[in-house]
């Protein structure tokens, strides 16, 4: 088997690796974004914590519609933003910090979630359901992921200025822009929607996997917003890529791979990449002169 | 634990009286005897042996899957206050053991498929067998998809039932036999069903490898992109080639099964041009009102369903 045809010929021979191929590269362009600005913000466990809110309202859909892409969607996106805006609402008027109020909230949710699926039995196909496969994408679900990542690109450049500015200081921000909750509430609506999006095409937790790693893995070669912006996704799509075209020749699960080969470069990344572990110490950055 | 937790002692002496007893049983109206049956299908199977004395009582039960099945503690309670524990075995309640220990249930434990052949798992992918401990020795647990497998399985739930309650043991008998009856008329009902198919023809694709008994019984093929358990995910691999050996076999059944991931079925459905063929029931029967509320109905609807789906109906 020569190069060109361990590369083409999954996609050329069959639809189904052609709908998750697009659906992963559609998932890329927008997740991986969004992973950067939640690393600035230090808000990558965020990320995770938000997966576990996604998940219930999923299971809910699920149980009121059964397996229907805008059932689940819906739920997800609800639950997602329930828990999200809650607790920003709670951290932005009360003592407690943002972390604090999102684990509670999330718990919240996650604990009524697996209390629903308990109480209405049958948690086996939920569980399939809830661990989306990334091989049964159809055409509709595709579409979802293309208008997905369509709005969250266009919310990113309107919200683009404002997103920056908060990562870098965000107590300026709030003092010149009165708008900037909205910023952030906005930011939290693209994290939401994707999470979900990722939850159609991987699972909840590996969706985490697409969004957190790329950016982790740029930052140890870019330093600048730009670069990262482009290497992450770059990353993201690489590894979709190489992701389903292990599972297809060398016969393993499709998620799980994908998000390893994200591991694989993020592993690399750091011990490779300038500000990685080992270049880093061996060529300091000279001092600042004034 | 009742007065029929050691019936060996008094078996001599009640079983002149049995007619008598078991008539008086019934005349309470509630069941003398209160059976646990590890899954829906079993609980019919229990039922129909024990007639009315019996109360039985499920453990997993319709729409839910025995593989992955989690006790509450309500139903350690009903183990605990039961005076017989069917199980499938064959590996198939890996959990049973476990739970009968944590109820302290001391009450005889009946296997029923004692006596049945095992096939040995096998795999349409060279996937190895799980190792995740709900298939103990790697043999095949859904037996029941064999109908005279399951003429075993009434002699036994019949002989289970006859350790914990001599005196009515005749009447289990005879329901036994009632039984064996209208299963044999159902495995000639099948038969005949598929005699007019032929072998080339009779290839089905379903999502759960859960009927390589009824295959071997009655002469089918059933193909499946997933590993014999429901938490196994697919590769792109796997479905490849199962998309392949459709086209090529120009193969006509495929079926979602009630347990298992049914998107990814519809999703080689829509790759091949095959229309998915619904529902067949492998692990656990339908509601009361559903298409296979007993076992017979369930062999019945899963038998015309395969037929017609071979058939390109």
């Amino acid at each position: 088997m020569n190069g060109l045809t361990f590369l083409l010929e999954p996609f050329a021979e069959f639809a189904f690796m052609r709908n998750a191929l697009l659906g992963c590269v559609a998932l890329s362009l927008s997740a991986a974004p969004v992973g950067v600005f939640l690393m600035l913000r230090r808000m990558s466990l965020t990320g995770d914590a938000m997966a576990h809110a996604v998940l219930p309202g999923a299971a809910i859909g699920y149980l009121l519609a059964g397996l229907s892409l805008t059932a689940m969607t819906i739920g997800g996106i609800a639950a997602g933003l329930l828990v999200a805006v809650g607790s920003a609402l709670v951290s932005r008027n009360t003592v407690l910090r943002e972390d604090t109020s999102l684990a509670a909230f999330y718990l919240i949710s996650l604990a009524l979630g697996v209390l629903i699926v308990s109480v209405r039995g049958n948690s086996v196909d939920l569980l399939h359901v809830l661990f989306g496969t990334v091989l049964a994408l159809d055409h509709e679900a595709v579409w979802l992921l293309g208008g997905i990542s369509a709005v969250t690109l266009v919310g990113m450049a309107l919200l683009f200025r404002a997103l920056v500015l908060e990562c870098l200081d965000p107590d300026f921000h709030r003092q010149v822009n009165p708008w900037n909750a909205w910023a952030h509430y906005g930011f939290l609506v693209l994290l939401v929607i994707n999470l979900v999006a990722g939850f159609h095409a991987l699972g909840t937790l590996m969706a985490v996997g697409i969004m957190v790693l790329p950016a982790a893995s740029a930052r140890f070669w870019v330093q600048r917003l730009g670069p990262l912006l482009v290497m992450s996704t770059t990353l993201a799509v690489l590894a979709s890529i190489s992701g389903l075209l292990l599972s297809y020749h060398f016969d393993l699960p499709t998620s799980p791979v994908i998000v390893l080969s994200l591991g694989l470069a993020y592993l690399l990344s750091m011990l490779l990449g300038p500000h990685g572990a080992w270049r880093q110490q061996r060529t300091p950055t000279p001092h600042l002169k004034a | 634990m009742k007065t029929f937790s050691r019936p060996h002692l008094l078996s001599l002496a009640i079983a002149i009286g049995s007619t008598l007893a078991s008539q008086a049983a019934l005349a309470q109206n509630t069941p003398a005897i209160q059976a646990v049956a590890s899954f829906s299908i079993l609980g019919d199977l229990v039922q129909k042996v024990g007639g009315p004395r019996v109360g039985v009582q499920v453990l997993v039960g319709h729409g839910s899957d025995a593989h992955v099945f989690q006790p509450t503690p309500s139903q350690a309670k009903v183990v605990s206050q039961a005076n017989v524990v069917f199980s499938n075995g064959l590996g198939f309640e890996g959990w049973i053991s476990r739970l009968l220990g944590t109820a302290n249930y001391k009450g005889p434990h009946i296997v029923v498929s004692h006596g049945v052949k095992a096939l040995a798992l096998e795999d349409s992918h060279g996937h190895k067998p799980h190792a995740k401990g709900d298939h103990h020795g790697d043999v095949d647990p859904h037996a029941w998809q064999s109908v005279p497998h399951v003429i075993t399985y009434a002699q036994n739930i019949a002989k289970g039932l006859c350790s914990v309650d001599a005196p009515a043991c005749d009447d289990y008998q005879r329901n036994a036999a009632n039984y064996i009856v209208q299963l044999k008329s159902l495995d000639t009902e099948i038969r005949a069903a598929w005699a007019g198919i032929p072998k080339s023809q009779r290839k089905v694709i379903t999502s759960h490898d859960a009927f390589a008994y009824y295959a071997k019984t009655y002469g089918v093929s059933f193909l499946s992109p997933q590993g014999v358990s429901t938490e196994s995910e697919a590769s792109a691999k796997g479905v490849g080639l199962l998309i392949r050996q459709i086209k090529k076999d120009n193969i006509k059944a495929l079926f979602v099964e009630s347990i298992a991931d049914p998107r990814l079925i519809e999703q080689i459905g829509r790759e091949t041009g095959v229309k998915p063929a619904g529902e067949l029931y492998s692990d656990s029967l339908s509601a009361p009102k559903g298409a296979a509320p007993s076992y017979i109905a369930m062999m019945r609807a899963n038998t015309r369903a395969l037929t017609s789906a071979v058939q390109g109906q």
